[in-house]
């Protein structure tokens, strides 16, 4: 991992596990969404937000081979 | 029980679909020969991005996953559904180390981790125990496979161990001949069938059970009324629930069959872009948890919770569309069970074989004796299937994933620094598999240890706090002076 200017982005990786890992954050019902309780709809929200921090963390470091 | 036709015909066009696919695979991106490890165990490590979205997807989203996932939230609810943040945190993990993993296999012809393992420290203690593990967590996840299919052939009014027994035929066989390629050519078609299904059920069930509120309720209120389980997580099951999820995503690509689909791949930034990509199958994972409630709104009456998936199906959907689930969740079973058999085939051949055995074993030499073992780990999981109990088969698949999580400071931290040296690290290890089995095993093969904090106490999962004994014994021998060890 380089120090360089896009390094920072790697630190994205992190965020997931902070809004996942802390149960307390999410473990209730309301607001539900469509019928689905947050807990639920939560969890299923921060599928494409990991995925797209993912892929910033991936533009800054392709050039890397 | 009656056997529905349709069903059962489009569950064998399928079958067959694959089965004439798994042969060709052997030509599909033709190489000079298969007569090599690297080409029948790695696929020539020539998969690119897509390649490796479908493997790695069909190979770690398991059919297993597809009966057991809804089954545990069927059962008990929301504690059922920590696939989900574990399957989400999995891929910055994936993100940050597997490209290094990637490179240094690349760069010395390394086909498993084991290899990465004994080139990094030189102990062929280290490797071993590295590849034992492999194997022994790996074999029984082979067998849960075999209760996804039969759990489908239950459905499909097929009783009796035969159609389980030609079903595993068929895979032996065209992972043999075509090794690595047959599972990556199925996987397009199991995991378009399983996408359909599951899009399908997602759209179409809750318009026929009012709705997710409605469902939702149903559950709740079945779970009242049984006086367990719930739709929202109890105080006590939040830690457990976090730690599933962050002991689950560091294990997942410790064990052969997730692994070989990364060494397969083409690049650093194939498994970086499939690191963003895969998330997709999460989603899905998501969607699939939900049909266990949606077994509760539809009031089905069933004996075992894994058949919830299966019996929802049959229940709300056409003959011909329960065949088509059912060949999908059949069919998804042969992808993973072929890379795992090939996973453990590798370690054994390079790690054992070649290590103690035959030395000058040659590259064709050695893709031979994978081929082989291949078809013997898969005859041993059948045979642990039809006479041991099904429950010998989860326990050990339970016990696994502690076991296997045990290798992550042998393969990983020698990618990232080097203060750690090969006796430190077996020590940490032997620490952490023998204590992390007492725990399951004091804690009646359960994965969860109560710890006393406080005047509370939490409840944690024992695969990871057997990794941090693991990593606490390694730090304290490593910071033994290096005289009294370097014999060791």
């Amino acid at each position: 991992m380089k120090a360089s200017a896009p390094g920072w982005k790697l630190w994205l990786l992190l965020i997931p596990y902070a809004g996942l890992l802390c149960v307390p954050l999410y473990n209730f019902r309301e607001p539900a969404l469509f019928g689905i309780p947050f807990f639920y709809w939560y969890q299923l929200a921060w599928v494409p937000i990991a995925a797209g921090l993912t892929w910033l963390a991936y533009r800054s470091v392709r050039d890397e081979g | 029980m009656k056997v529905d036709m349709a069903a059962l015909a489009v569950f064998v066009f399928f079958f067959l679909l694959i089965t004439v696919m798994g042969f060709a695979a052997a030509r599909w991106q033709r190489p000079k020969t298969l007569a090599q490890i690297d080409e029948w165990g790695l696929g020539g490590r020539r998969f690119g991005t897509w390649i490796t979205w479908f493997l790695v997807g069909g190979d770690f989203y398991t059919a297993y996953t597809v009966i057991a996932v809804p089954a545990l939230v069927y059962a008990v609810g929301a504690y059922g559904f920590f696939a989900l943040p574990y399957t989400i945190i999995v891929y910055p993990f994936v993100f940050a180390v597997m490209p290094k993993l990637w490179q240094v296999a690349k760069d010395n012809g390394y086909v498993t981790a084991a290899d990465v393992v004994h080139g990094r420290y030189g102990s062929r203690a280290l490797e071993l125990a590295v590849a034992a593990t492999g194997v022994i967590a790996t074999m029984p996840y082979i067998a849960l496979q075999l209760i996804g299919i039969a759990t489908v052939l239950k459905a499909l009014g097929l009783s009796g161990e035969v159609p389980l027994i030609a079903a595993f035929a068929v895979l032996a066989v065209f992972t043999y001949s075509s090794g690595l390629r047959a599972p990556a050519l199925i996987a397009f078609v199991k995991d378009t069938m399983i996408y359909i299904v599951v899009i399908a059920a997602v759209l179409l069930v809750p318009s026929k059970l009012g709705g997710y509120g409605a469902i939702f309720a149903a559950a709740d209120q079945a779970f009242q009324a049984k006086g367990a389980g719930g739709i929202l997580l109890s105080a006590s099951q939040e830690t457990a629930y976090a730690t599933l999820a962050l002991g689950s995503a560091l294990a997942a690509f410790m064990y052969p069959h997730t692994l070989t689909g990364i060494l397969a791949s083409q690049s650093k930034n194939t498994i970086r872009k499939n690191a963003a990509l895969l998330p997709a199958y999460t989603l899905l994972l998501g969607l699939i948890a939900l049909l266990g409630y949606m077994g509760h709104a539809a009031h089905l009456q069933i004996t075992s919770p894994n058949d919830v998936v299966p019996a929802l199906f049959k229940t709300l959907f056409p003959g011909w569309f329960a065949g088509f689930a059912f060949a999908a969740i059949g069919i998804g079973a042969l992808v993973p069970a072929a890379v795992m058999s090939i996973g453990a085939a590798n370690l054994f051949t390079r790690n054992v074989w070649k290590a103690y055995i035959d030395p000058g074993a040659d590259p064709a030499r050695e893709a031979q004796v994978a081929k082989i073992t291949s078809l013997v780990v898969k005859l041993g999981a059948l045979l642990a299937i039809v006479f041991l109990p099904t429950q010998f088969a989860l326990d050990l698949q339970l016990l696994g994933g502690v076991w296997i999580l045990q290798t992550l400071p042998a393969v990983v931290f020698g990618l990232f620094f080097g203060w750690f040296r090969a006796p430190a690290l077996l020590a940490g290890w032997l620490a952490g598999f023998a204590g992390g089995t007492a725990l399951a095993w004091v804690n009646g093969l359960k994965p969860l240890q109560a710890l006393p904090l406080g005047h509370a106490s939490v409840t944690v999962y024992i695969g990871l706090l057997a990794l941090a004994v693991n990593i606490l014994v390694a730090a304290i021998v490593n910071l033994v002076p290096l005289k009294r060890v370097s014999h060791a």
